[in-house]
């Protein structure tokens, strides 16, 4: 019926191999059986573990493992349940100052990072001494970039939920304190959840303000690893590491997609979808999130999106 | 009891957001301490010392950081204008034309914002290699005699690095507003007799518009801020962007109210593109509505 539209569909295509190709390259000499990250020469677990070089047995590769671990899991460990509060708060309180620290959550979605790193990195030198560089303030660095995530995803959550199962609740005789435990947490979950993942993946990724509050080796992290030794003497071990950077990513993803999905099992799905497309909420996700600059995250590894291409095949709109 | 909730995260933000944003200026109007000769930050406004901010000043309009600023300018335009080129017939054809691949391809793009941003880079960096794949292919097809020096100090790497870097931040946003244009508005285009490029012009791309806005902000702010790219693929004093500077002065340097000065130099240049953004995006949406 249309023409294919041929020029458009082999540029998609081209783009997709040339952004993902590369990676899958990477990958590849992870595997590979001898020190160069250019030739192939033959398949070998050699750069994960085994040798003195691998990401299991060099030290130095092990400890940024376990410090990108450990800075990611403290982080969503703090800023979780502050996002969590803040958005519960926030969503009832009305009012200037209300408004202000609204807007305020907002903010370190809209600040570079580098500009964000500068002023951590300036104000843990300068005013607050009491915080070492170094793993604790490089938690304290990611929680504060990181809670305005689980702000949002939490209040858009809020907003589509409404007030009316709470009212239900306090008519039917519960306190307002029992009323926000049995009802409003439970119905929470999925996006708390998916929250706590973005936080976790955000925090793993995270490179500049993980290195401008990076005293020394000891506070090394995976991304600050990769950018330091990629100058210096790369082996397929950095490739190893990239490696398990990624399938971290992936699990996180999938946790946080079955969260989601055992969310909306519990809904009326036409409900949700309708809350989709309307609420502002929503909207204002996209927007904000993805307008973070944070690049590598954003609200919608909760499955969103790959919810949208169902609704195109199965159009609601009631003028079909 | 509800401001209660949110006072923890409130004051959170402020001791670790709007605080630290007040210590930039106040290393950047500091003195410097006659006896250590060391810079030390001043807390109270009306003691400001505008020394090393005038300093940077009028390096950037008319001295050694006039070049820096004039560079990271035409990078990210140049990287911005590449994305366009790239990233909207890619967010056009999965919204409109993907048919039964659209669940696939909208995977597919979505994938690099799951992979570390590092890890992507440090990609490029093998095929990059004088004697990767990138040089292997170029040399097979023989487009060139010898291979290609990518990764010193090459601005052409820098830009493509960019671009491969910021794309997938570009073409997601995109995709969403592409994805809300009503069909039905194309299709009574047509029946008033457009031509399909017609209709494109008169009504896909103004509709477009804001999407076209914001995926811009969304990949040019951080590109402004990026310094890591660059140090991966060149790493040359002819490339050198503006954030590079600032790393270079906040890190590495002894006087680093140099580098809080250029960090508010930044800033205020990305606060007037934000505000520019602001202003034309909500014009770009009366239109839409």
């Amino acid at each position: 019926m249309r023409r294919r539209p041929w020029v458009l569909a082999s540029v998609t295509w081209a783009y997709v191999v040339w952004s993902l190709a590369p990676i899958l390259v990477a990958i590849q000499f992870s595997f590979n059986d001898g020190r160069s990250r250019s030739t192939w020469q033959g398949f070998s677990l050699q750069w994960y573990f085994g040798s003195s070089g691998s990401v299991a047995e060099d030290p130095s590769l092990r400890l940024a493992l376990v410090n990108s671990l450990v800075v990611a899991g403290l982080t969503t460990l703090i800023a979780t349940p502050l996002g969590v509060a803040t958005a519960l708060g926030l969503s009832r309180w009305r009012g200037r100052t209300g408004r202000v620290v609204g807007g305020l959550t907002l903010l370190p979605l809209a600040t570079p990072e580098i500009v964000m790193g500068s002023a951590l990195y300036l104000v843990f030198t300068n005013l607050y001494l009491f915080v070492p560089l170094g793993q604790p303030a490089q938690v304290i660095g990611h929680v504060t970039f990181s809670v305005s995530y689980v702000v949002v995803i939490v209040r858009s959550r809020l907003a589509s939920i409404g007030t009316d199962y709470e009212e239900a609740a306090r008519d039917l005789g519960c306190s307002r304190l029992t009323a926000v435990r049995l009802i409003l947490l439970p119905l929470l979950t999925p996006a708390v959840f998916a929250g706590a993942m973005i936080v976790f993946a955000s925090s793993m990724d995270d490179f500049v303000i993980s290195a401008f509050l990076s005293p020394d080796a000891s506070s090394v992290t995976v991304p600050i690893k990769l950018y330091s030794s990629v100058r210096n003497a790369p082996t397929p071990a950095l490739n190893a590491l990239a490696t398990l950077l990624v399938l971290a990513s992936l699990v996180a993803l999938l946790l946080g997609w079955l969260a989601q999905r055992r969310g909306s099992l519990h809904e009326d799905t036409d409900h949700e979808r309708d809350q989709d497309k309307n609420s502002p909420g929503h909207g204002h996700v996209n927007r904000l999130a993805v307008g973070s600059g944070k690049g590598d995250t954003h609200p919608h590894r909760g499955g969103d999106t790959e919810r949208q291409p169902q609704e195109a095949e199965h159009p609601t709109n009631p003028l079909h | 009891m509800w401001a209660l909730l949110a006072a923890p995260g409130a004051f959170w933000l402020v001791a670790l957001f709007a605080v630290p944003f007040y210590a930039i200026a106040a290393v950047a109007f500091g003195y410097t301490d006659p006896v250590f000769n060391a810079p030390v930050p001043e807390w109270d406004p009306r003691y400001w010392d505008f020394t090393a901010f005038s300093e940077i000043l009028t390096r950037s309009v008319s001295g050694d950081l006039r070049p820096v600023f004039l560079r990271t300018l035409l990078y990210v335009a140049l990287a911005l204008g590449l994305c366009v080129a790239i990233g909207y017939p890619v967010a056009y054809y999965v919204a409109r034309h993907a048919g039964r691949r659209r669940a696939l391809l909208l995977g597919l793009i979505l994938a690099p914002w799951w992979v570390n941003y590092l890890t992507r880079m440090l990609a490029w960096l093998n095929l990059l290699q004088d004697d990767g794949y990138v040089n292997d292919l170029l040399l097979l097809t023989r487009l060139v005699d010898e291979p290609v020096r990518w990764l010193s100090g090459n601005p052409v790497t820098v830009v493509l690095a960019l671009v491969y870097g910021y794309v997938p931040f570009f073409i997601v946003p995109l995709f969403a507003t592409l994805d809300r244009i009503d069909p039905l508005l194309l299709e009574a285009a047509r029946d008033l007799g457009c031509s399909g490029r017609r209709a494109f012009w008169h009504v896909t791309l103004p509709l477009s518009r804001p999407g076209l806005l914001t995926a811009s902000a969304i990949t040019a702010l951080p590109m402004f801020g990026d310094y890591y790219t660059n140090t991966l693929v060149s790493g040359s004093p002819t490339t050198t962007m503006i954030a590079n500077q600032i790393e270079f002065y906040l890190l590495g340097g002894t006087r680093k109210e140099l580098g809080a000065s250029l960090v508010l130099l930044l800033s205020a240049l990305l606060m007037a593109l934000m505000v520019y953004y602001l202003i034309s995006s909500r014009r770009a949406e009366e239109v839409v509505s």
